[in-house]
C-alpha cells in the first residue's frame, strides 16, 4: 500500500474542503476544521509530554528514585511547586496555586523587564539618533540623512498623537494630524505584507494541488 | 457594483493564481538590502562555523518559512556550516526534522556531524536563557533520543559562545523573544525570516542592528534562493504572487472609483 499515495489524496480532500467554505457553509468546511482542531490538540499534548513532561519530570524523577543520588532529590523542589498547579482541581486547596504563579510571575517580570527595556526602549532610543552621530562625522550620504530625518519626525509625531496629557489644539494638534499619517503609512505596510502572506498560503496549495496531486505541473 | 458577490473575486484570485502557474511565468527577483545582509554574513562565517536554526513555525506557516529555510541550510551544507536546528513550537519538530533530513540527503550531509536536530522543549524564555548556560541542561538528548555527550558535533558546543550566528525562522513572536533574551543578555547574533504579517514589527529591530538581516515572507525566499543560485519553491511562487497582487490593486481601484461614483450620485 502506498502510503505517500493515500496522504496526498486525504491531503487534496481536505484542502478542498476547507476552502469549500468560500462558496458556503457545508458539511465537509466544518468536518475539516473540528478535525484539524483534534488533530492540533492531540498532536500538541503528546509532544508536549514527550519533549516536555518526561525529560524536564519524570525521567529526572525516576533516575533520582532509582539511583538515590541526593543531588537529584533538589529536582524534587520544581517537580512538586509545578504540581501545585493541579491544586486548582480541588476547591479546599485551590488557594496553593498562589504559589507557583507568585513564583512564575516573580521569575518573569525579574527576568524580561530589564531586557525588555534594553531591546525596546534603549536600543530602539539608539537606533534613532545614532544616524545623527553619522551626519555630524560627514559619513552618511543624502538620502540616508532624509531617511534619519523622517524618522526622528515620525517618531516625534507618533509619540504625540499619543500623549493625552495635553488637549490637542496648535501645534500639538498638527503634530498629532503627522503621527496619523505615519501610522496609517505603517498600517498599510503591515496589511500589504499581511496580504503577500496570506496569498503565499492559498499558491502552496494551488501548488500542492496542481502538482503533488494531479501532476499537471512539475 | 458594490453588490457584488465575493464569490467573483475569489474566482478572480483563483485564476490569477492558477494561470500564471500553469504556463510558467518567470519574472526578474532583485535583492533587498535585509536579505543582502543576511546572505553576506552567512558566507562571512569560515567553514566548520556553527548556525543555531529555530524552526519556529507551523503547518500554517509553512509555505513561507519553508522556502527559505530550505535555501539556508542548503547553503550551510555546501559551506561546511553546522547546523544545530531546535524550536520552540510545539507543532513544529516533524515538518523541521522533514525538512533538514531532505535536505540533508540532497546535500550529502551526516546526522550528527554535520548538523543535528535537538526537537521541542516547552517553555520558550526558560529554554533561550538555559541554553545561554548550558545547552544539554536544555536538550540533553536530541529529537531521535540520542544523549548529546553521544553527538560528535555537540562535542565541543556548550552555549551561545559557541554559535555564531542564530536564525530564527518564524510566524509569531519569538523572533522578540530570542532578541529580548538571547541577543541582550547573551549577545548573540541574530538574523530572521519572517512571515507577510509581521515583517513589519521586525524593521526597527533590523535598524538597530538586534538582527544582522531580515527575510521578509516569501519574497525573502525568492531573494534568497536567488542568491544561493538554488532556484526552488519561492522563485516559483513569487512570480504567481506579482500576478495576484496586480490583480488586488486592479479591484481596490476599481472599488474605490465605484465607491465614489456611487457616494456622488446618493448626494
Amino acid at each position: 500500500m502506498d502510503w505517500n499515495l493515500i496522504g496526498i489524496w486525504v491531503a487534496a480532500f481536505l484542502t478542498l474542503s476547507i476552502y469549500s467554505v468560500l462558496y458556503r457553509d457545508n458539511p465537509f468546511y466544518r468536518f475539516a476544521e473540528h478535525l484539524f482542531v483534534g488533530v492540533s490538540v492531540g498532536y500538541g499534548i503528546v509532544l508536549s509530554i514527550y519533549q516536555g513532561l518526561v525529560p524536564f519530570a519524570l525521567k529526572p524523577l525516576w533516575e533520582t528514585v532509582t539511583t538515590g543520588a541526593p543531588e537529584g532529590f533538589i529536582k524534587l523542589i520544581p517537580i512538586c511547586i509545578g504540581l501545585l498547579f493541579f491544586a486548582r482541581l480541588s476547591p479546599r486547596h485551590t488557594w496553593l496555586i498562589r504559589y507557583p504563579i507568585a513564583i512564575l510571575i516573580g521569575f518573569g517580570s525579574g527576568i524580561a523587564i530589564p531586557n525588555v527595556l534594553r531591546a525596546n526602549i534603549f536600543e530602539q532610543t539608539r537606533g534613532t539618533i545614532a544616524p545623527f552621530a553619522e551626519i555630524a562625522a560627514g559619513t552618511l550620504s543624502g538620502w540616508g540623512i532624509f531617511e534619519a530625518i523622517l524618522m526622528v519626525v515620525g517618531v516625534i509625531c507618533t509619540l504625540t498623537y499619543f500623549f493625552f496629557s495635553v488637549e490637542h489644539r496648535g501645534p500639538v494638534k498638527w503634530l498629532s494630524k503627522v503621527g496619523i499619517a505615519f501610522l496609517m503609512i505603517g498600517f498599510g505596510s503591515a496589511f500589504g505584507n499581511t496580504v503577500m502572506g496570506r496569498v503565499a498560503l492559498l499558491i502552496q496549495r494551488v501548488d500542492f494541488l496542481l502538482g503533488d496531486w494531479l501532476n499537471i505541473i512539475s | 457594483m458594490p453588490n457584488i458577490d465575493r464569490r467573483i473575486v475569489f474566482i478572480l484570485v483563483a485564476l490569477a493564481v492558477i494561470i500564471p502557474m500553469l504556463l510558467s511565468i518567470n519574472l526578474p527577483v532583485s535583492v533587498s538590502e535585509p536579505t543582502q545582509n543576511f546572505y553576506d554574513y552567512v558566507e562571512a562565517l569560515p567553514a566548520g562555523s556553527t548556525i543555531m536554526i529555530a524552526f519556529d513555525y507551523g503547518p500554517s506557516s509553512l509555505a513561507e518559512l519553508n522556502p527559505m529555510a530550505k535555501a539556508l541550510l542548503k547553503q550551510c551544507f555546501d559551506r561546511d556550516i553546522r547546523v544545530i536546528a531546535i524550536t520552540l513550537v510545539v507543532d513544529a519538530p516533524t515538518l523541521a526534522s522533514a525538512l533538514i533530513q531532505q535536505v540533508a540527503a540532497e546535500k550529502g550531509a551526516v546526522d550528527g556531524e554535520d548538523y543535528v536536530f535537538l526537537g521541542f522543549r516547552p517553555g520558550a524564555v526558560q529554554v533561550i536563557l538555559g541554553m545561554g548556560t548550558d545547552i544539554a541542561s536544555v536538550y540533553d538528548t536530541d529529537y531521535n533520543g540520542t544523549a548529546i555527550s553521544e553527538i560528535p558535533m555537540m562535542q565541543n558546543i556548550t552555549n551561545y559562545d559557541q554559535i555564531d550566528l542564530l536564525v530564527d525562522f518564524a510566524s509569531s513572536d519569538t523572533v522578540e523573544s530570542w532578541i529580548i533574551y538571547a541577543n541582550v543578555q547573551y549577545n548573540q547574533q541574530i538574523a530572521a525570516g519572517v512571515t507577510g504579517v509581521i515583517i513589519a514589527q521586525m524593521f526597527p529591530y533590523l535598524q538597530t542592528g538586534q538582527l544582522v538581516g531580515l527575510l521578509s515572507g516569501i519574497l525573502g525566499a525568492a531573494e534568497y534562493e536567488n542568491l544561493v543560485g538554488a532556484p526552488a519553491k519561492g522563485m516559483q511562487w513569487i512570480n504567481v504572487e506579482s500576478f495576484v497582487h496586480l490583480l488586488i490593486v486592479v479591484l481596490v481601484i476599481i472599488g474605490n472609483i465605484t465607491y465614489f461614483i456611487y457616494r456622488t450620485r446618493e448626494e
